[in-house]
């Protein structure tokens, strides 16, 4: 491989022929022209820019980001990070964010899986499989994903009271006040235990990437598994016994108006969710089916002739050569559930652009409002291509 | 402004997306209420008719001040809530409180409660963009009542989500429980409940800098509770503009005085609007009373408890 030696061809500098000062000089003419366009287009955003700012304070129109300092005084009903309406707007702000990533990234989670199947299926030599997986893609595909939104929402709403939950198992309850599951008492302990955790997958990683790099070596098969459990579950469970093992349960319960205690998974976050997941699978399947269908019909005879059963050739040998052809449109089906993410202001969900929006009513600074919707969608949108960019070039590599 | 209104041909008027007694398109799909005939008066005002003069644009709450700062409307007549923040940092300017009103609670009658605190731990709906959730907020932190919000944008989703049961209660000013009781099927089924948390001074908004502009509008809002005030209909207007003898009726009216001259409109202006629409009296039963709404503060000054008032015509 030549990936890391330069190419001598780069090492040289063609050959400088001194500059002459005169219009006939294709590279003096290069020059002004480029000083030209840089100095307008400069101009043209300077001049938009201070525009802008007289015309505000000439109408009489806050400007500036002191108003992230001051009290939100908003209700919100979810937070990842502890909030109360006398936090600031940046806080309130931050909430935003973090509900946005939340929806954000289990939605690709289960899009992804979902998509991944339903391509597969709608591929099913079962003509009753292929052609229900077809019909599901093509209407998910076909309504707008608002009303598919407010659908879900209304289906939820249209679950029972707290008071006739279905109550399949304790502490679980279903209502129009969303999902509730029983959960323990977050202490520090579990904290700990948690980042160990984290380390122990980490750790895992780079030691699978040693166990397969022995086997190139020697053949040897390792298996994996002893000293993954051992990192990843092991060592944390200690550490949390060791740390006095904490653990009290938090079972739901009706009190009053609504249940008490454990974890809610609100209608409107489940509603986004399902619409955002079973909208995006619909399009993802599609992907999946036509990089599969680029993996020619010669690579399932060979890899059949070999006497690998079907399943095992799907997985072995045709989802890793139809990934190339899938991560790219991939990509932009993760910007979108990212971007239709900002339909949850219909159903009440509070994601960035409902807070954002808020905010800039609340404060009248629409500029800065919509600039920080802007850089938030830009940060996570850019983050994802980046990601998928890398993944992409990585299997590419894996070509021997 | 009111040069490039009469240039245009017509008013863009921002009202809200549809609350019974303030705006609402009928059948016909033409807007009708309380808020839509401010609209209407001051479309008058200036062109002598409101036929195919105004032009309703529905704002929800979270985007009304986007629309009047952006030029999309001319004025905002949707109930909004005069407050110090929104007078001074949007580049928008009040002109006059044209309906005195306060946020309420609405619940269903079969859950019982009684009093706004016996909400406590209840889950409540309530439309983002307003003074409506900061109150609820400030509320619920004052009395230590502990509240969940649901923050849905669009009003019907929020009424819909409040009849499916999603919330224990909904939340905004007395007289928009008011309207979305009167449009459920029994409304007998819903109790507005008595406390009430806060002042919500509603007027009509138009964007800062043009203070002619701001004049008229105000004054229209005068006039017609100046005719209120001396018994001016919209029945009797045509005539006691040539025979009533007291001088102020005469000034409102346009017969002296050159008022509407001073203001950039016609003399008539006042004449016009009382002929067509009525006086403040007449508008608010027209629109309010069905919604079983009482004038309470809204009556003149000259009752008891009443706090419209109008400065002198001259
Ligand atoms: N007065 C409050 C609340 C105004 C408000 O938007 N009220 C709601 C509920 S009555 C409304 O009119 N909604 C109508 C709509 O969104 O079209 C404010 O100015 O913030």
């Amino acid at each position: 491989m030549s990936d890391t030696a330069i190419d001598p061809r780069y090492g040289t500098k063609p050959p400088k022929r001194p500059l002459r000062l005169s219009w006939g000089d294709e590279r003096v003419r290069g020059i002004v022209y480029q000083i030209l366009v840089v100095g307008i287009v400069g101009s043209i955003a300077y001049w938009l820019f201070s525009n802008t700012m007289h015309n505000l304070e000439v109408r009489r129109i806050a400007t500036g980001w002191g108003f992230l300092e001051r009290e939100a005084g908003l209700p919100i009903a979810e937070f990842l990070i502890p909030y109360d309406p006398t936090d600031t707007y940046l806080r309130a702000l931050q909430v935003g964010v973090l509900n946005t990533l939340k929806v954000a990234v289990i939605g690709i989670v289960l899009a992804t899986i979902l998509g991944t199947i339903l391509g597969v299926l709608k591929l099913s030599k079962n003509w009753l499989v292929s052609r229900v997986v077809g019909a599901y893609i093509e209407i998910v595909r076909d309504l707008p994903l608002l009303l598919q939104l407010l659908f879900w929402y209304a289906l939820l709403q249209g679950l029972p009271g707290p008071r006739q939950a279905i109550h399949p198992a304790t502490g679980v309850f279903l209502s129009n006040r969303g999902l509730k599951l029983p959960f323990f008492e977050w202490e520090g302990p579990h904290n700990w235990a948690l980042l160990l955790m984290l380390i122990g997958a980490v750790g895992t990683y780079f030691y699978r990437r040693a166990a397969r790099a022995k086997q190139m070596a020697d053949g040897q098969p390792r298996a994996i598994w002893p000293a993954a459990t051992v990192m990843m579950l092991v060592v944390p469970l200690g550490a949390w016994y060791a740390m006095g093992a904490p653990f009290t349960p938090d079972i739901p319960a009706l009190r009053g108006f609504n249940f008490q205690g454990g974890l809610t998974v609100s209608p409107e976050f489940f509603a986004l969710l399902l619409g955002l997941t079973l909208y995006t699978a619909g399009f993802i399947a599609e992907i999946v089916r036509a990089g599969i269908l680029s993996v020619s019909q010669g690579q399932w005879e060979a890899a059949e002739a070999l006497g690998l059963p079907r399943g095992r050739v799907m997985n072995l040998v045709v989802l890793p050569q139809a990934l190339r052809v899938i991560i790219p449109p991939m990509t932009s089906q993760f910007l979108n559930i990212t971007k239709n993410s900002s339909l949850a202001v219909a159903i009440g969900y509070q994601d960035i652009v409902s807070i954002a929006n808020t905010t800039l009513n609340q404060t009248g600074q629409a500029i800065e409002g919509i600039a920080i919707i802007m850089v938030v969608y830009l940060t996570i949108s850019l983050s994802i291509s980046l990601f998928m960019n890398w993944y992409n070039s990585k299997i590419a590599l894996v070509e021997r | 402004m009111i040069d490039t209104i009469r240039a245009r041909g017509q008013l863009l008027c921002g009202v809200s997306t549809g609350l019974a007694g303030f705006a609402q398109p009928n059948s016909q799909g033409v807007w009708a209420g309380f808020d839509v005939d401010y609209c209407r008066a001051v479309a008058i005002a200036i062109f002598g008719t409101e036929q195919n003069r105004v032009r309703y644009v529905p704002t929800t709450a979270q985007v009304r001040f986007t629309a009047l700062q952006s030029g999309e409307v001319d004025m905002l007549s949707r109930n909004t809530t005069w407050t110090l923040s929104r007078d001074t940092s949007l580049g928008l300017d009040f002109t006059a409180t044209n309906f005195y009103d306060g946020q309420g609670f609405m619940v269903k009658r079969s859950l019982g409660v009684t009093a706004a605190r016996q909400l406590d731990g209840a889950t409540i709906c309530v439309q983002p963009g307003t003074t409506t959730e900061q109150n609820l907020a400030d509320w619920a932190r004052s009395v230590r009542v502990n509240i969940r919000p649901v923050v849905i944008e669009r009003l019907e989703d929020n009424i819909a989500a409040y009849l499916a049961g999603r919330c224990d209660a909904y939340t905004t000013d007395v007289s928009g429980l008011a309207a979305s009781r009167s449009a459920q099927q029994v409304p007998a089924d819903h109790v507005i409940l008595p406390d009430v948390i806060s002042k919500e001074p509603l007027g009509v908004l138009v964007r800062h800098g043009d203070q002619r502009f701001a004049d008229l509008v105000r004054w229209v809002h005068f006039g017609l509770l100046a005719a209120e005030e001396f018994g001016i209909t919209a029945e009797n207007a045509a005539g006691l503009a040539t025979t009533d003898n007291r001088p102020e009726v005469q000034r409102i009216l346009g017969r002296t005085g050159g008022l509407g001259q001073m203001m950039g409109v016609d003399n008539a202006w006042m004449l016009n609007v009382i002929r067509t629409l009525g006086n403040y009296g007449e508008i608010s039963t027209r629109n309010l009373a069905p919604l079983g709404l009482q004038r309470g503060p809204n009556a003149l000054w000259t009752t008891p408890g009443g706090l419209q008032y109008a400065p002198p015509f001259r």
